[in-house]
């Protein structure tokens, strides 16, 4: 399965929602930090790693979660990942 | 027979109005059935049944706010044929129930109390639940689109739009009580923290405590577990608290009427910031009994409900002290105001590497500044410092936890 960007970026907003069903996405920055754009803490975002592991299958060990902390550089770093 | 009470959810409720009843008379319902939504100033909460039997009347309408002691309903005993409940005529119109027949001037034929069906429990956004208020919209008519079908507050605002093209000059409520969760459960804080400090007598800890074997022994075991099955730090903190707890239960329990209170279990109540602003500190009970995997399905269940709605009153009762956990942001220390009527609370700042002295040497290490807020009227710093040194202690030894 070869994913697009525009579906992993589908993706990374709708389980956002899900994760945070309180926070305001709409305006968000895609390249804000979202720990502090959304306040999100280190239970949603490790809540946000299980949803896109699941939901894309890829792996996301946890030493690269720093990664992910902006929804460009999560879609950047699946993208590359997702072959 | 038993009366059911509007329940006191904090030392600093007054009131509460009764959101959604999930009982009918002739329901029976056991100790700890969910039987009520009711709306405080720490938005809608699941009420508990305390006794066990058969609903025999509901008092209060749907909608309608009571001070904390009102009877709310009224239980038979279990196998008792309660006069006023209609479940030996079925055919009869509930008869006696006073109010809540027909909820108060129902606006739309949909919001009608029927809709508590046998299903699962509707989940409501805390958020949403604010825009519906803010903007007058009646939940029941509400198609939850979120996760699990919970309502959340895109379909809030749809639902007001699609009411709005209905029917345009009607639903011109003006924007009443805007934004009244947060506004109401800063009035809440207040009211609690205020008492705090006239009342107990703080006093204040801290201790840096090395993190080396907690991290490594984390990375090490997270590193080979899919991401659900992963641990946070905080939970070690949880553990290791709990654990440290049983040797030190003179900071587990509450202080009532003059005297300390030792908890009837290790509640512990866990902080959880409120986007938008504002706190709660939920309980998970027993935590001492709970293994690290339990205790983190427990912590993400939490905050999940404290996020989505959801949380029960015992949550909210039973905290036999607080743990409030900065996990990787924020500053490096914190020093708590003791929520009434507990007798402490513990505050683990950020994770963050310091330099330190090892074995002569500096090096550098994960570390955690550990303070404790504690009531003077029930400990003393030393007995204190005993309390921070084994809970410091217990997270040198990771796997024992």
């Amino acid at each position: 399965m070869s994913l697009t960007e525009q579906q992993i970026r589908t993706a990374v907003l709708e389980e956002l929602g899900n994760v945070a069903p309180d926070a305001e996405l709409d305006g968000l920055d895609p390249s804000e930090d979202l720990r502090d754009a959304l306040d999100i803490d280190s239970m949603d975002h490790l809540n946000l790693m299980i949803a896109l592991h699941k939901r894309l299958g890829i792996e996301i060990p946890e030493r690269d979660y720093p990664k992910l902390l902006t929804v460009d550089a999560a879609v950047a770093y699946l993208l590359a990942r997702a072959g | 027979m038993a009366d059911i009470l509007m329940p006191s959810l904090g030392a600093d409720m007054e009131s509460g109005r009764l959101a959604e009843w999930l009982i009918k008379p002739g329901d029976s319902v056991a100790h700890g059935d969910v039987i009520a939504v009711v709306e405080t100033q720490k938005g809608a909460i699941e009420i508990e049944a305390f006794d066990s039997g058969r609903v025999a009347s509901l008092e209060i309408a749907e909608g309608e706010e009571v001070p904390v002691g009102t009877v709310i309903a009224r239980l038979g005993a279990p196998g008792e044929a309660t006069a006023a409940a209609p479940a030996s005529a079925p055919s009869a119109p509930p008869p006696a129930a006073p109010a809540p027949a027909p909820s108060a001037p129902a606006p739309t034929p949909v919001a009608a109390p029927s809709p508590a069906p046998a299903g699962p429990r509707r989940r409501v956004s805390p958020a949403a639940r604010r825009l519906a208020e803010t903007l007058g919209v009646d939940l029941a008519g509400v198609e939850g689109r979120g996760p699990q079908g919970a309502v959340v507050s895109s379909d809030v605002r749809r639902a007001a739009e699609t009411t709005r093209a209905a029917a345009p000059a009607a639903t011109q409520q003006p924007a009443r009580r805007r934004g009244l969760d947060l506004e109401e459960m800063r009035k809440a804080i207040a009211a609690a923290m205020a008492r705090s400090k006239r009342e107990i007598p703080h006093y204040y800890l801290a201790t840096r405590v090395d993190l080396q074997a907690a991290s490594d022994w984390l990375a090490r075991r997270n590193a080979e577990r899919p991401p659900e099955a992963r641990l946070l730090i905080s939970v070690l903190f949880l553990k290791a608290t709990a654990l440290a707890l049983r040797d030190h239960g003179a900071f587990n329990g509450t202080y009532e009427e003059g005297a300390f209170r030792p908890g009837s279990g290790v509640h512990v109540g866990s902080a959880v910031a409120i986007r938008g602003g504002g706190l709660i500190a939920p309980a998970i009970h027993e935590v001492d009994h709970l293994d690290l995997d339990a205790l983190m399905a427990k912590l993400r269940d939490l905050v999940e409900r404290v996020r989505r709605g959801g949380l029960r009153s015992s949550e909210l009762t039973d905290p036999t002290i607080t743990v409030s956990s900065l996990g990787e942001r924020g500053v490096e220390s914190l020093f708590g105001v003791i929520y009434p009527p507990q007798v402490a609370l513990l505050g683990f700042g950020r994770v963050s590497d310091q330099v330190v002295a090892l074995d002569g040497a500096p090096a550098v290490r994960p570390t955690v500044e550990l303070s404790l807020a504690a009531d003077h009227r029930v400990t003393d710093g030393h007995r204190g410092g005993l309390f921070l040194r084994r809970i410091a202690d217990l997270l040198q030894e990771p796997e024992q936890l």
